[in-house]
């Protein structure tokens, strides 16, 4: 049985897979890695199947050992991406020697990376995956430096042998995300509404996988009633009292008490891990009706 | 009834009352449409989470209105119910005092009152397994604590405007603390984690 080591951990490397949707009647959000699409390919790159866990890491710089040598896949973000001093493209199935190090850099381009190691990683199921849910304290800890994880079997498929999987690297301009309404879109001054779609709003520092806070003039409300808790999904927008916007990622509360102006369409929802600390998002109102 | 857009998956209905809420959940349970991924009750609304390649918004919208119009029409009132559980409490909270006094009640008056009312799950929230209780046998309706508490321990039974909740596990937390419950509320390592799910109806019992 395969192991790996995880020597240097950076800011925040967490286990992740799909998450536990279907939970949220209990109090528990669907969690699982937040850039779906970034996730699926590297699995699918080692050839692993789509729920086997991997690795969610936050920026970087991350030092990783296999006791025996296994195909991993690095996705997501693009940093400077090495083994044993040998530059990994991003996107490709790489092979790795006993105990040749992996080194990922500070990322440049997004924010999280996603590691897959062929087989999967090990870990006690809990409620049916073993995503780290932070809010909800559910599934493995942050990883630590010198924690051992084990190599499952969850394979599916040979590795892939692409030589390159056309994916871009996540852009560091602003980026547009599409919006539809939100329930409580006229709770807010028409003012408001029209500040939310047309300006700049930048990435706040204090942005992480439960929300991405928005720094930007304060959202004025016509309506000053207080909002009983409703329930909440990814990618709702939601405003506190002091009129910031946050925008709520994979680890949100299932409920809130804060209205929600307009929501984040679904096909949106992964560029949210990519964005960086500063960096610039435009809202554009979706066309049409479901 | 009112239904408010919520994104491009899902769709939030909203009710006047607790008790309205309650029963369009249920009802909303019972004819679970396929397309339909999951249903988020809260306090007055409940959220409808949906996946577009089965079921659109709109179909979905219609599905809210017909599913109510039904639940309203054919309820008589008469409640069903799902599953009781009864929570073995000693009242001995460090606000239990404070709450008697609140509610213009003896603390004998309140223990009573609280042990004899029948309770109903309204929904879940604020960490995991966290079951709101309502009732129609008590009209409490009581403040929460000033400063929230960084540590509730597990197990304690609290009040908080017209609901009772028992906290799953240690956690901050703003309740007024009337008591305490050795029962488990919640496990993530079994397949039913949550002890109370909503619907289900729940009374407290004096353990002496």
């Amino acid at each position: 049985m395969n192991q790996l080591n995880i020597v240097q951990p950076g800011p925040l490397t967490l286990v992740q897979d799909l998450g536990r949707p279907g939970l949220a009647h209990l109090g528990v959000g669907a969690s699982g890695a937040m850039d779906r699409a970034a996730f699926a390919l590297a699995n699918r790159l080692v050839g692993n199947a789509p729920d086997a866990a991997g690795l969610e890491i936050l920026f970087g710089p991350v030092t990783i050992r296999a006791e025996a040598s296994v195909w991993v896949a690095v996705t997501g973000a693009w940093g400077n991406v090495s083994v044993e001093g040998r530059e990994v493209p991003p996107h490709t199935a790489t092979l790795i020697g006993q105990g040749e190090p992996l080194v990922l850099g500070a990322a440049d381009h997004g924010i999280r990376y996603y590691v897959a190691v062929r087989g999967g990683i090990d870990v006690p199921l809990v409620l049916g995956s073993r995503s780290s849910d932070l809010l909800a304290r559910l599934g493995p800890s942050p990883l630590v430096a010198g924690e051992v994880l084990k190599v499952g079997t969850a394979v599916q498929g040979p590795v892939a042998l692409v030589d390159v999987v056309p994916v871009d690297a996540p852009s560091n301009s602003p980026v547009t995300l599409e919006v539809r309404p939100g329930p409580r879109r006229d709770w807010f001054t028409p003012e408001s509404w029209r500040e939310l779609l047309e300006r700049e709003w930048i990435v706040s520092p204090r942005s992480d996988r439960t929300g991405i806070r928005l720094e930007g003039p304060a959202l004025e409300r016509s309506e000053q009633r207080e909002l009983p808790s409703e329930g909440m999904v990814p990618g709702a927008i939601q405003v506190s009292p002091d009129g910031a916007p946050t925008i709520l990622a994979v680890d949100h509360p299932v409920t809130g008490g804060y209205p929600v102006i307009a929501v984040i369409t679904d096909e949106w929802l992964d560029s949210l891990a990519q964005v960086r600390p500063g960096q610039g998002i435009r809202f554009r109102l979706a066309t049409g009706r479901g | 009834m009112k239904i408010l857009p919520f994104g491009d998956r899902a769709l939030l209905a909203e009710f006047s009352n607790l008790d309205q809420t309650m029963r369009a959940f249920r009802a909303f349970g019972v004819a679970r449409a396929p397309g339909i991924i999951e249903l988020i009750p809260a306090a007055s609304t409940v959220l409808v989470r949906l996946d577009p390649n089965k079921l659109s918004l709109r179909a979905a919208e219609q599905w809210v209105t017909d599913t109510y119009g039904r639940a309203s029409r054919v309820d008589t009132g008469g409640e069903v119910v799902d599953s009781n559980v009864i929570i073995p409490v000693r009242y001995n909270g460090p606000d239990l005092a404070q709450t008697a006094l609140m509610l213009g009640i003896s603390v004998a008056e309140l223990i009573s009152r609280h042990s004899q009312a029948q309770w109903r799950c309204a929904f879940i929230g604020f960490v995991p397994g966290f079951a709101y209780l309502a009732s129609k046998d008590v009209d409490f309706d009581v403040p929460r604590r000033h400063t929230s508490r960084a540590t509730v321990p597990r197990g304690s039974v609290g009040l908080a405007g017209e609901f009772t909740g028992i906290y799953p596990r240690s956690s901050p937390g703003g309740w007024q603390i009337i008591g305490t419950t050795p029962l488990e509320l919640w496990n993530e390592s079994h397949d039913d984690p949550a002890a109370i799910t909503p619907g289900m109806t729940v009374r407290f019992e004096v353990d002496t």
